[in-house]
């Protein structure tokens, strides 16, 4: 079984948090999924590349040119910015990083 | 006249002929779903302003004899992972509850040239994870063939609403089924194609490499029909892909159908495996040839999606940042900084399954795991593919069930994840393997709690990438 400590470690590089009720119950689910997840080690992979895609393909650029700052464009940004939770001067806004 | 039951070509032909306009067609549809989407709850939100105003411009183009593209004037509806630029999109989670999409998905600006009208956008597992559309943070969708069952998920919203008749066709997004098992649920068609044949931009993200857009139709010609429409190489989603020339000519003589061992074995169904062994029949005295193949890693699938998926969706759920969009505690004066707002924001507006699986993938990209988990994942997954790609070069398409199970009570599997995860056992290869698939009604059954109902039995085509034409052709003379 996972431990409480490495719940609480993998919640905070996941940026989430559980309190301690939720805790005993996530502990217990989360170690039956690895548990079975555990079963994957079993398969012969020796010799076997591993695989990122299920495509062959890579490195697909555009033309390197700027894009033209038409109506479309700016009408954008300024949606982007209305769905923040917080904006100022055409910038996101956030609380202080310290 | 019963407008629900014409097929997309028939309307096509109707409209142009003027036994009824696009608008009255819009409104039909609107007001069905106003009187009996209550009992079924697949829509989240109903778009009436747009679908009348799309189906206003498809009347003006049939007034001036014009050209009317197939899917002009027909109702369709969008899975709420996809954005319809204006509209609310919120992928059934509470952390978009209020965001406004602020563009069209390529899909959608495609269906939009042709005219289609969307209705509204339906019901899902909160970001696509799930497999019984219960995991959705507003309400569960109902199962229109048995109304105390799920109609499967993530996409079950899409299929209920097009088993229920509310729209001619809908889209949806599949990572490890979330099309196919719907269908499979809800008697429709829905097919999930190759990797790379539908451009993802405009979708949300789930797991990148596995994530593929699809349709769903009451038939296999209108599942077809709207395919045609979305799929093409986008210079918006680098991972799309341009078609072979040759992709559309088929020819059905002679087809072998692979029977992969490993699929009909212990712990499916009885139902499922009668029926799904009666359709081969069929396909067999169609005159078709049945051969076994093997797919011998098929034990390893699983596990290997609930990796690769997970670790995905760790790193594409991270933009969920209560920052940059969505639901926040920015503005909470409780929260001192900015690793507080991550935190909070996350804590209060995630659900319980999309935290388990970003807790999921972070565990196994994590320092000491990475080899033991994610990079093992990555090799089974070359087994996985390397096991369809021996299998379609002997059969030209491989027949398999959907599902276990018929569709599930609501509740039933609610309190066990990994219980809920097997329901997904015969779809979730395929999106590894990135081979293009579609289920579709291989019979139907006595519900076994009321013998008034029916349930459908799914069965799933599997083929080569690019080569949906010939899983399409295949299907539809089966449907015959």
């Amino acid at each position: 079984m996972i431990s409480e400590e490495e719940i609480k470690h993998i919640a905070k590089l996941s940026r989430l948090e559980f309190s301690e009720s939720q805790l005993e119950k996530f502990q217990k689910e989360f170690s039956a999924i690895l548990e079975y997840v555990e079963n994957l080690k079993k398969a012969d992979t020796k010799n076997v590349e591993p695989m990122a895609h299920s495509i062959k393909v890579a490195n697909v650029f555009r033309t390197d040119c700027a894009i033209e700052k038409g109506e479309d464009t700016s009408r954008r940004s300024q949606k982007l910015l209305e769905a923040a939770p917080d904006s100022k001067d055409g910038y996101l806004k956030s609380k202080a990083v310290f | 006249m019963e407008l629900e039951k014409l097929s997309i070509r028939q309307i096509h032909q109707d409209l142009i002929d003027k036994k009824f306009s696009a608008e009255e067609l819009a409104k039909f549809f609107l007001d069905k779903i106003r009187k009996e989407d209550g009992e079924i709850n697949s829509f989240i939100t109903i778009t009436e302003d747009l679908a009348l105003k799309q189906a206003k411009k498809a009347d003006e183009i049939i007034a001036k004899k014009n050209d009317l593209p197939l899917l002009g004037g027909v109702p369709c509806a969008i899975k709420d992972n996809i954005l319809v630029e204006g509209i609310k999109c919120t992928s059934a989670s509470k952390i978009l509850e209020n965001y406004i999409a602020p563009y069209d998905a390529t899909v959608i600006k495609k269906i939009k040239e042709q005219g289609a009208v969307i209705l509204g956008k339906t019901n899902m597992d909160e970001f696509a994870m799930g497999s019984s559309t219960e995991n959705s943070a507003f309400f569960c969708t109902k199962n229109p063939c048995d109304t105390s069952r799920v109609p499967g998920g993530s996409s079950g919203g899409s299929a209920a609403a097009v088993s229920a008749g509310f729209c001619k066709f809908a889209l949806g997004s599949d990572t490890g089924g979330s099309i196919r098992q719907p269908a499979s649920f809800c008697g429709v068609a829905g097919l999930k194609p190759s990797y790379g044949t539908v451009s993802r931009y405009g979708v949300m993200a789930y797991a990148s490499s596995l994530d593929q857009i699809g349709s769903f139709g009451k038939s296999v010609e209108d599942c077809r029909d709207a395919f045609k429409a979305i799929k093409g190489k986008d210079p918006l989603d680098s991972t799309s892909l341009k078609e072979p020339a040759d992709s559309e000519k088929i020819d059905l003589r002679n087809l072998k159908i692979g029977i992969p061992k490993e699929y009909f074995v212990a712990g499916m169904d009885k139902e499922v495996e009668k029926t799904v062994k009666e359709a081969i029949g069929k396909y067999e005295k169609m005159g078709a040839e049945i051969i076994e193949v093997s797919l011998p890693h098929t034990e390893y699938a699983l596990p290997c999606y609930y990796i690769i998926a997970t670790a995905e969706a760790s790193a594409n759920l991270a933009r969920f940042d209560g920052i940059k969009y969505g639901s926040s505690e920015v503005g909470n004066s409780e929260v001192k900084d900015l690793l507080e707002v991550y935190i909070k924001s996350r804590e209060k507006y995630f659900g319980s399954e999309v935290k388990r699986r970003i807790m999921l993938g972070t565990y196994v990209l994590s320092s000491g795991y990475y080899d033991a988990y994610y990079k093992q994942a990555q090799k089974v997954r070359s087994l996985v593919r390397g096991d369809f790609e021996k299998a379609l070069s002997r059969a030209d398409i491989l027949l398999t069930p959907v599902s276990p199970t018929l569709p599930f009570k609501i509740g039933e599997k609610m309190d066990d994840p990994l219980e809920m995860y097997l329901s997904d056992i015969y779809t979730i290869s395929i999106n590894l393997a990135g081979v293009g698939a579609l289920s579709l009604p291989a019979g139907w059954v006595e519900s076994p709690d009321d013998k008034a109902k029916k349930l459908p039995i799914g069965m799933q085509l599997i083929a080569k990438p690019f080569e949906e034409e010939k899983i399409f052709q295949a299907a539809m003379a089966f449907e015959k």
